[in-house]
């Protein structure tokens, strides 16, 4: 049977943590719903941090250990903090032999960022994913969830300029 | 209900005709990635500045299929269809002189071309012809009527008995009969059945499901709740990936116009039968595509598989009888209940019945989405509705089936696509993903990478996948990187019996198929690459 919880409070008195809480109410409070709620957390504040991660498995009577377990077996969630900007570059199998490879490269060649790397200036992060499902524009990446298909390694490089100097 | 239905379905119709012309643009990912949602912006300012809106309705429709052309526009004028090619928001004005004169001939995609021509759509039928995000829309295509048509009319039975007839199986990748998991379903005992709609498309390299969910949600919802109705259970959840935004968008959308309508909820169509459908989000782990990693992960766990027996259907979701089926296996069930079973089994070879759903991609010429009849050539697939390898390139392979898939080489040109034929040559139907290989892949390389895939998705639950492909991956380096012997060579095809024949899951027992396909039709490039 779903707790009703909400004897436990967020850890600061931070406005997101009612984006969390909401989630939670939702569904309950119930365990099940962990991942749902790992989402609400991680779309608040961008990532999920250890106060995320011991408040949600206070509220929601669930081991810290088991939070943990489910928070770094799935790629999505993100336990460091993202750069101002994200590129995430596709490697999935069409994007692989369409050149994949020399975006990354390039990436690696002009701003030394390999994936899951954030640029010191905390600009950039890039990351890769294992297929988007645009293969049909291979290769592409997503730059602050805007696609960008039959991407060259120049035009690439380019906008992340573009961020650079924008900062 | 069917009399509401109806009505809904006269007046969509009624309120179209009203409409000399009607102007669709595909706003499914890949055209909107090329700025199709401004293009239907243009169409839609340019239409109003005219005051034509009452002759011209321009609205956003799901995926026309030619996703490297895009985006795509279809001017409907009296019924026929004039089909546009990589159209910008600065073209709206030329298009919208077209309706009362001469296509615009720089744009014209000409529909007569293999790629059009030689399909059969069954679950793309409405792709590209409905907004996706008007149940009403979907209605007057005939949706829904194969629910309530089931509700009304035929017993939970009979339904089963229609699928068992129609030879479908499962569109995930396995193959199994949907009849028959149906009826094991049905069979079991408990109050507390589950439905759940594997959304979960891991397979880099395939976009099918994406583009259903995205081009024509209420299909697959309505596959859903026959599904539910035939085994009996009250509560449906599609697992879908958080990486598809926009599917998601539309399916919660779907469900709240669903709900809205009487399509789901309590009481479907006033009758007895309750169900109602939630979304789970996916966290990014393609073993969740495995059916008991796939529960574990709708019960808030970490997605890793157990041993089966029991299967799903007899210990599923929390511990009940669950069915478990792809988006594409869903979207076939309305059509199945429309025309019949033994409709669907006139189509295709003699064990894989209907159509299949192909990601085209990689170095060919058409990429896109394309539904084909079972037992087609794999030569028509890409060379006629493909258009051939893409530049000076020249064919090597045709990957199949993801990193569970093999390599198809020139010499299997000519087999017919089925499920049994794929497996003779070491690859796999799968979930429908096929990229083509040119002369510039090295397929070594191409081993190596789906290894890369298999090695890093592993769960770690079982010591043969957690380790195997991590030594494999390490061999395949060595290999390619020129650095292999013979011995190696000797060791990775030892290696792959093993971890094929002692991993836990499907994950770890088809993460070799890369590796001994590759080695079955190219090993001359694996020799080429070895010392001394």
């Amino acid at each position: 049977m779903p707790v009703i919880s909400g004897s436990v409070a967020p850890p600061t008195d931070d406005k997101r943590w009612r984006l969390v809480d909401g989630a939670m109410r939702r569904c309950g409070y119930r365990a099940s719903a962990l991942i749902e709620v790992l989402h609400a957390a991680q779309s608040a504040f961008g990532f999920l941090d250890k106060d995320s991660l011991r408040y949600v498995a206070r509220a929601l009577r669930a081991p810290l250990s088991a939070v943990y377990g489910v928070a770094t077996f799935y790629h999505y969630f993100a336990m460091k903090p993202p750069g101002e900007h994200t590129c995430v570059v596709c490697t999935g199998t069409a994007c692989h032999v369409n050149g994949a490879q020399k975006l990354l490269a390039a990436v690696k060649e002009r701003f030394g960022l390999a994936p899951g790397e954030t640029s010191a200036d905390g600009q950039i992060s890039l990351l890769q994913a294992h297929c988007v499902g645009s293969c049909g524009l291979a290769p592409v990446a997503v730059l602050d969830r805007e696609l960008l298909g039959r991407l060259s390694a120049d035009r690439l490089a380019d906008r992340l300029s573009g961020w650079r100097r924008a900062s | 209900m069917i009399d509401e239905l109806e009505e809904i379905a006269q007046r969509e119709q009624e309120a179209a005709r009203q409409f000399p012309h009607t102007i669709n643009v595909c706003v499914a990912a890949g055209c909107l990635s090329n700025r199709g949602d401004k293009v239907l912006e243009a169409l839609q300012g340019e239409v109003k500045a005219r005051g034509l809106e009452g002759r011209c309705r321009a609205r956003g429709v799901g995926c026309m299929g030619l996703c490297c052309q895009g985006p795509l526009v279809a001017v409907v004028s009296g019924g026929r269809p004039t089909m546009y090619q990589t159209v910008t928001p600065e073209d709206a004005p030329a298009l919208v002189d077209s309706l009362e004169g001469e296509p615009v001939r720089r744009l014209l995609l000409p529909t007569d071309q293999p790629f059009f021509s030689r399909q059969t759509k069954i679950v793309l039928e409405n792709s590209g012809a409905i907004d996706p995000e008007r149940i009403e829309d979907y209605v007057a295509a005939g949706g829904y009527s194969s629910l309530f048509k089931v509700l009304a009319m035929m017993s939970p039975t009979e339904v089963i008995d229609e699928v068992h007839r129609s030879g479908l199986r499962g569109r995930g990748g396995a193959g199994y009969p949907t009849g028959l998991k149906w009826s094991t379903v049905a069979k079991a005992s408990g109050e507390n059945k589950f439905v759940i709609c594997n959304a979960d498309e891991g397979d880099p390299g395939a976009f099918m499901d994406r583009s259903v969910l995205e081009s024509d949600p209420h299909r697959v919802l309505e596959g859903m709740a026959i599904a539910a109705y035939a085994v009996g259970a009250k509560y449906g959840y599609i697992y879908v990936r958080a990486e598809y935004p926009l599917a998601i968008k539309r399916l919660e959308k779907a469900l709240r116009q669903a709900n809205q309508m009487g399509a789901l909820g309590r009481r479907v169509g006033r009758m007895t039968f309750d169900f109602s459908v939630d979304l789970r989000l996916g966290a990014g782990a393609f073993v969740c595509g495995e059916e008991t990693a796939l529960i574990a992960s709708i019960e808030g766990k970490r997605g890793q598989p157990r041993a089966r027996p029991p299967y799903p259907a007899e210990r599923g979701l929390w511990g009940h009888s669950t069915l478990i089926n792809n988006v594409e296996t869903f979207a076939n069930i309305p059509s199945i209940i429309r025309h019949g079973g033994a409709w669907l089994a006139s189509i295709g070879t003699e064990k894989s019945k209907g159509t299949k759903v192909f990601a085209l991609a990689g170095r060919i010429k058409n990429t896109g989405l394309i539904e084909v009849p079972m037992g087609i050539r794999l030569r028509d697939i890409i060379y006629d509705i493909g258009g051939g390898v893409v530049g000076d390139g020249r064919f090597k392979a045709v990957q199949t089936g993801g990193p569970s898939g093999g390599c198809i080489p020139a010499p299997f040109l000519d087999m017919p696509v089925d499920y049994e034929s794929l497996a003779e040559v070491v690859s796999i139907m799968g979930s429908g993903g096929m990229i083509v290989l040119d002369d510039t892949s090295s397929m070594v390389d191409v081993a190596r990478y789906f290894m890369e895939f298999s090695m890093s998705e592993s769960c770690g639950k079982c010591v043969p996948c957690r380790v195997g492909t991590v030594q494999m991956h390490g061999l395949l380096t060595k290999i390619a990187r020129g650095e292999g012997t013979a011995g190696d060579v000797a060791l990775l095809e030892e290696l792959s019996d093993m971890v094929r024949n002692t991993s836990l899951c499907g994950l770890g027992i088809a993460a070799p198929n890369p590796v001994l396909s590759t080695l079955k039709h190219f090993r001359n490039e694996y020799d080429a690459l070895l010392k001394g």
